[in-house]
């Protein structure tokens, strides 16, 4: 590493690295200098001319933002020129900056309230006219308020350079010059709401919380989202119960700020109306709210007269529940309904990817990898529409660290753009293309693999076989659609493996078959509907069913439970990379428990109470620490940040099962059975649907 | 979008002009050129342009809204533009344009009712020394007097061409 | 035609064709010693072509006046890159109209100066940016453009000397901001005029990133003199460190309008009286804009002095782009103000805070002002507001928009007070037209 630069700010010595912007290397020693434009990670603006410094020997004020340190300077970041200078900036700002601060959603954590408030600019000596303007709805999530607009262009570069998108600008000149989006008058994007997060002032507001509630008077919880595989961080505000709004403002988590818009929007399928809110049981063939002790001991009894009656059991478990309630469901069905009939939707090969892995450490990539690794080949993944944070965090690899990106897939996809090299494959059998790269690949210094389910079964092997051969260190990811959807596998809800990839010594029946089979007794379905897709052939048997609303496998159901949906519930999950992070409850559910407590109820009236334990998260995690290979972590170390859990063990000795793994391949804008009941996620599909029609021109 | 041979091809030599890989640079006069065929800038035409350059429509949006000469609505057929800038005001710009837009009975980016004359209050052109100084269309007249400027616009409102018109336009 | 009659004070070096029968035509260029400079430059080695250049004391024509030996100097030698030509032909500072002469007269001067700064840096490619209200300008230029290829004076193995070089003229849209160098270059690149973070400056990021010379057109005519006649002859002409001549726009009160080629250091009152024929009416003078709307106005009394950089820099104003405007003692200096500030209002990018409010804060302030609305402590405002602009914007735009107004309400303050109390405008009755 080159010598530290030595420079003098505000009468400090503060030492940085050559290159470190004045601004970056103040911040860093403490020294907060303000700005709207400068924003750490995007490009620089100098536009807003907030961070105006002095530095001796020079006449004018300097922008910090674009001003690299130099040895021996001497900055002044609070000289009364540099304080006037801000204070002026503030007073120009607020000409055409309309004062509705009252009744703007931005009023409490507004950048230019808090910096008036702090440089005393809040006495306007402007007495002209200001330029109205009405306020914009670019798509049903973004409306934008022009006046308001201080031109940061935080948003554009957000849009362009973070989710690599562009779909906004600026339009007209000077005084007029407003952000506009792409289509004219609307926006075809990704509708995450980074450029309203982004937004310093109250431009840009979103469609589900604009004009709702003041940000003093919610609650903030961090969660973790529970659409897909990536495991965003999310800060759900909620108010009386009720949540208003998500985002992840202090940025903590692997996510950062960055959330799509499943994660910041994508909640509100909670008080949808069609949400379950008391137990249904099939009476004279039709389902009828009953109590829950009538439901519970319905099914307890059954349960029990089928268990005693050497009856077989079907358990089919969730993507989206916790690891708690996929441990116990699993603790369950195999200790006291004596069944290793379990299993759940398989999206990706990860039990093949560890099984190959197997004797290795530290070759699971983690979601940190994703943004370090000076090289990333992405595998069959429409990375940008399915895995949303991975591929923002490519993005944000090649702009700060030009990693190189290498594209195996079967048609175009964003990462294209700035890849090194792009190949089209359109299945495994098309793997042998790789070789095009090899000589590529393998002068990198190091790789990430990332994958979806188009690599399974000896495929997955052949991968990790042509990544040993590169002669260079190789990281896996093995993609997963949803947000359990690793943590069930790592929980064992599979016939053939116990938690942590051990080989059971009586594998049960796989999913497929236990919808096959005539000869089912009864089958359990928590969190999930195979029914969407399939029949049950059992016509006989007796359903049950958990789930937060009436899905099609409720349907079939002869008592269905109202779950709680994961901001209703403590636990953990486990995203794509292994990593376990803290499920914090944010909302209240009105008649529905977590899936935990019900299948604690169900084990109660069963009489196993004792045998399965304390039906408290806190209580199972302690034993998945002690039971599940990999996930020996501390919760208190959980309830931090995010851990990775390590569960590659000496071979799971099982044989790879590819026919059971397939990927919905979930966009943007789905998210299987639950972003049927999002209100924003479907109006924002109906909206591209009709822009479509009108062939869009936008490229991705 | 189809568009004269001529101005095809004077697209053919605006794309040649640039490096491969930098037709971007051709966005401007494209717009400007084009502008002068169709008369307005149109979707359809930002659509085109983007696509013939290889950016996105938005990239070209973003530019037709900076540049002062590129028109989003229709202009007339002749555009009579009338500099009040310093030089132009001292010598009374400012009431040449006043008669202007009396006379036609039309203001600032306005156009008359026929289509045929829309009438621009500019920034300077670049004819100081001859001010005051106006443009219609792409010609300019210098050192304008009040009795020329009636004339002309007389004229243009009677549906004569510019050069019928016995008032000197200059450089033409 | 010429639009204005030569005056005999002038030294006519780069006007010297003008008026000549075709003087934009090849023919009557090669008669005059067209392109002999550019034979010469040929049997230079870069150094001595730069060393010429910077000999001749010759500073850039477009406003700013840096040297333009030494700006060329800056270009990286070993860049593998390719390097660029640009001219600057964006005129559009209020009270500037020479750089439109110097092409509609005599355009192979001007591509002679770019071959020249061709060989001096190792270019291959020019670009002639040109304002799009120039219309007729870029059918001239592509004219000459094309009799320089067919002549072998543009193209590959010029004059059979191995030199290539190419030149394309390109169209502006109607934008004042694209006159500031890194604008023009991204409104070339196609993109919004909006000026880019510098350093790195043109010379080492210009065009397309590439190492660039960017200058005025006026700068790029003086280069084939320069070179015929000594970097020596050409600094003789003016004052020390003011190398030449210089095109100077004068307008407004005088009585004989028009663009003269007058030597570095001109007399600033001799040259409204003697070049300028005084002021109509016998009428006496009030102020001057030295160089172009930009720079601050100078008070009749203030006027006594030699036009080049250094001077005017003395005396508290700049030489600018040459745009010599007259105002004389019934000239409202508000209304001037307001003028000039609505003008920067409308042409303001956008992009920094402190140009693109504070230039329509001043604006509004100024009409409404001369409208008889404006109070006492409008007139502190004024020049309060100015004062918060200058130096603190992103490009010298609003520099521009601050200097004139600071020195208008500095040295015009009764003006100002005469507006008060909804008093109509002092001057607003006399009509200012001619009706010949
Ligand atoms: C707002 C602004 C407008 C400008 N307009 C012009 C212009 O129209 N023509 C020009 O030659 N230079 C203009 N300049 C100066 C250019 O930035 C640049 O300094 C000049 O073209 C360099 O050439 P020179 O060294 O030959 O003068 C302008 C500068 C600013 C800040
Ligand atoms: S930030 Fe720097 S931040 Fe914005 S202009 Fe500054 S000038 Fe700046
Ligand atoms: S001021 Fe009118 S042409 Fe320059």
């Amino acid at each position: 590493m080159s010598d530290l630069v030595k420079f003098t700010i505000d009468g400090r010595i503060v030492e940085a690295a050559p290159g470190t912007l004045v601004i970056q290397a103040a911040r860093l020693a403490g020294i907060d200098i303000p700005s709207f434009c400068y924003y750490e990670g995007y490009s620089l603006q100098a536009a807003c001319r907030m961070c105006l410094v002095e530095v001796e020997k020079t006449p004018k004020l300097q922008a910090s933002c674009t001003l690299p340190v130099a040895e021996g300077m001497v900055v002044h970041s609070d000289s009364e020129p540099v304080k006037q200078a801000r204070k002026s900036m503030l007073e120009f700002l607020l000409t055409n900056h309309p004062l509705d601060c009252p009744v703007c959603d931005k009023g409490g954590e507004c950048e230019l309230q808090d910096m008036v408030f702090r440089y005393g600019a809040g006495e306007s000596r402007f007495t002209e006219n200001k330029i109205h303007m009405d306020e914009q709805q670019w798509s049903p999530v973004v409306f934008y308020d022009g006046p308001r607009c201080i031109l940061c262009f935080r948003c554009i570069r957000v849009c362009d350079e973070g989710m690599g998108v562009g779909a906004l600008g600026t339009v007209n000149r000077g005084a007029l010059s407003l952000i506009a989006p792409n289509m004219g008058d609307h926006l075809n994007c990704d509708e995450c709401g980074m450029c309203i997060d982004i937004c310093p002032v109250g431009a840009l507001t979103s469609g589900s919380y604009r004009y709702q509630t003041r940000p003093w008077e919610m609650e903030h919880t961090g969660t973790i989202c529970t659409h897909c595989s990536n495991g965003c961080k999310t800060t759900l505000g909620s108010r009386n119960g009720q949540i208003m709004r998500g985002n992840n403002r202090d940025r903590s988590g692997i996510n950062g700020e960055f959330l799509c818009i499943k994660g910041r929007y994508g909640y509100d399928f909670y008080n949808h109306a069609a949400r379950l809110e008391s137990p249904l049981l099939r009476v004279n063939g039709k389902l009828e709210p009953v109590s829950w002790s009538k439901a519970l001991s319905a099914v307890a009894a059954k349960f029990s007269s089928i268990r005693d009656a050497g009856g077989t059991f079907g358990v089919i478990g969730s993507n989206h529940t916790s690891n708690e309630e996929n441990f116990y469901l699993q603790k369950l069905a195999r200790q006291v309904l004596k069944t290793n009939n379990i299993d759940h939707h398989r999206t990706g090969d990860i039990v093949t990817l560890i099984d190959a892995l197997a004797g290795s450490t530290g070759q699971l990539a983690a979601s940190q990898d994703f943004y370090d690794s000076k090289a990333v080949l992405v595998i069959g993944s429409d990375l940008a529409l399915e895995h949303p944070l991975l591929s923002f965090q490519v993005r944000a690899n090649y702009r700060h660290h030009a990693a190189h990106v290498y594209v195996a897939t079967a048609g175009e996809i964003r990462e294209d753009k700035y890849a090194t090299k792009t190949i089209r494959l359109s299945q495994a059998s098309e793997l042998g293309a790789l070789e095009e790269l090899r000589a590529a690949l393998s002068a990198e210094p190091e790789l990430l693999i990332v994958f979806n389910d188009m690599v399974k079964g000896d495929d997955v092997r052949k991968l990790v076989k042509f990544g040993k051969s590169l002669g260079i260190p190789v990281k896996y990811c093995a993609l997963v659609d949803y947000s359990n959807s690793r943590g069930a596998a790592d929980m064992g809800l599979m016939p053939e493996l116990l938690p942590g990839y051990h080989a059971s010594n009586m594998p049960g029946m796989t999913l497929p078959e236990m919808l096959a089979s005539g000869d089912m007794s009864a089958l359990w379905i928590v969190g999930a509907n195979p029914l969407k897709s399939a029949q049950l052939a059992a016509k006989k048997a007796f359903v049950v069913v958990q789930d937060m609303f009436l899905t099609e496998t409720g349907e079939r159901a002869d008592v269905v439970f109202p779950a709680a949906g994961a901001y209703e519930k403590n636990g953990t999950v486990t995203n794509v990379c292994g990593e376990v992070q803290k499920l914090n409850r944010a909302a209240a559910s009105v008649g529905a428990k977590p899936d935990l407590e019900i299948m604690g109820l169900i084990a109660k009236e069963m009489g196993a109470a004792a045998q399965m334990g304390a039906w408290l998260p806190e209580t199972i995690y302690k034993e998945i620490q002690s039971q599940v290979k990999g996930y020996n972590i501390p919760l208190a170390m959980v309830t931090l940040s995010a851990q990775q859990s390590t569960p590659v063990n000496g071979g799971t000795g099982v044989a790879s099962r590819p026919d059971l793994v397939w990927s919905a391949h979930d966009g943007l804008f789905t998210s299987g059975t639950l972003g049927r009941y999002s209100a924003t996620l479907n109006s924002v599909m109906e909206k591209h649907r009709s822009a479509a029609a009108d062939q869009s021109t936008v490229s991705h | 979008m189809t568009f004269s041979p001529e101005l095809e091809a004077r697209f053919d030599k605006f794309l040649a002009k640039y490096p491969a890989d930098r037709k971007r640079s051709a966005m401007i006069p494209m717009l400007i050129y084009a502008q002068d065929e169709i008369g307005v800038i149109t979707d359809e035409l930002v659509a085109e342009i983007a696509q013939r350059i290889g950016c996105k429509p938005l990239d070209v949006n973003e530019v037709v809204g900076f540049y002062s000469m590129l028109h989003r609505k229709p202009q007339g057929k002749y555009h009579v533009q009338i500099c009040t800038n310093i030089s132009c005001l001292l010598v009374g710009g400012d009431e040449l344009w006043e008669r202007a837009s009396k006379k036609l009975g039309i203001g600032h980016k306005e156009v008359s009712a026929d289509g045929l004359i829309s009438l621009e209050e500019v920034e300077c052109i670049g004819a100081c020394a001859w001010a005051p100084a106006m443009q219609v269309n792409y010609d300019f007249y210098h050192c304008v007097t009040p009795d020329q400027l009636d004339k002309l616009i007389e004229g243009l409102a009677a549906g004569r061409k510019p050069e019928e018109i016995p008032v000197a336009k200059v450089n033409c | 035609m010429l639009y204005n009659q030569p005056n005999p004070l002038e030294i006519r070096l780069l006007t010297r064709r003008f008026g000549l029968p075709k003087s934009a035509s090849i023919e009557t260029y090669l008669a005059t010693d067209g392109y002999k400079a550019l034979e010469r430059a040929m049997g230079m080695s870069q150094e001595e072509i730069i060393n010429e250049v910077k000999a001749s004391g010759l500073r850039g024509r477009g406003g700013a006046g840096f040297p333009t030996g030494m700006k060329w100097g800056f270009l990286p030698r070993q860049s593998p890159k390719p390097k660029y030509i640009m001219v600057n032909a964006d005129e559009s500072e209020p009270g500037t109209c020479k750089d439109r002469l110097l092409i509609e007269f005599d355009p192979h001067q001007l591509i002679e100066g770019m071959l020249i700064a061709a060989l001096a840096v190792g270019s291959q490619q020019g670009y002639v940016y040109i304002r799009g209200e120039y219309r007729y300008l870029i059918d001239v230029m592509d004219r000459a453009i094309d009799e320089a290829y067919a002549r072998g004076y543009l193209g590959e193995n010029i004059l059979g000397r191995g030199l290539t070089f190419h030149v394309a003229t390109h169209s502006g849209a109607g934008a004042y901001e694209c006159g500031e160098e890194s604008a023009m270059l991204e409104s070339f690149e196609g993109k919004r005029g909006n000026p880019r973070i510098r350093p790195p400056f043109p010379a080492v990021a210009g065009a397309y990133q590439c190492p660039t010379v960017l200058n005025n057109v006026e700068t790029f005519a003086a280069v084939p003199a320069i070179i015929l006649q000594g970097g020596a002859y050409f600094a003789g002409l003016g004052t020390p460190k003011n190398g030449g001549t210089r095109l100077f726009c004068l307008s407004g009160h005088v009585n004989k309008p028009g663009v003269y080629e007058l030597p570095m250091g001109f007399n600033l009152l001799r040259m409204i009286e003697e070049v300028g024929g005084g002021i109509p009416g016998g009428k006496k003078l009030k102020a001057v804009i030295p160089g172009g709307s930009s720079c601050p106005v100078l008070k009749a009394d203030e006027c006594d002095l030699a036009m080049d950089y250094d001077t005017l820099a003395a005396a508290k104003s700049m030489l600018g782009s040459g745009g010599v405007v007259v105002m004389d003692e019934d000239t409202c200096m508000v209304k001037a103000a307001l003028r000039i500030m609505r003008f920067y209002a409308h042409e303001s990018c956008g992009w920094c805070i402190p140009c693109r409010e504070g230039t329509t804060w001043l604006r509004k302030l100024l009409q409404r002002f001369h409208d008889g609305q404006g109070q006492r402590s409008d007139i502190i405002l004024i020049g309060d507001v100015s004062r918060n602009m200058l130096g603190r914007t992103f490009c010298p735009l609003g520099d521009a928009a601050a200097l004139p107004t600071i020195s208008i309400v500095e040295k015009f303050r009764h003006e100002f007070e005469a507006h008060l109390d909804g008093k109509p405008c002092p001057y607003e009755s006399k009509s200012r037209l001619v009706s010949a």
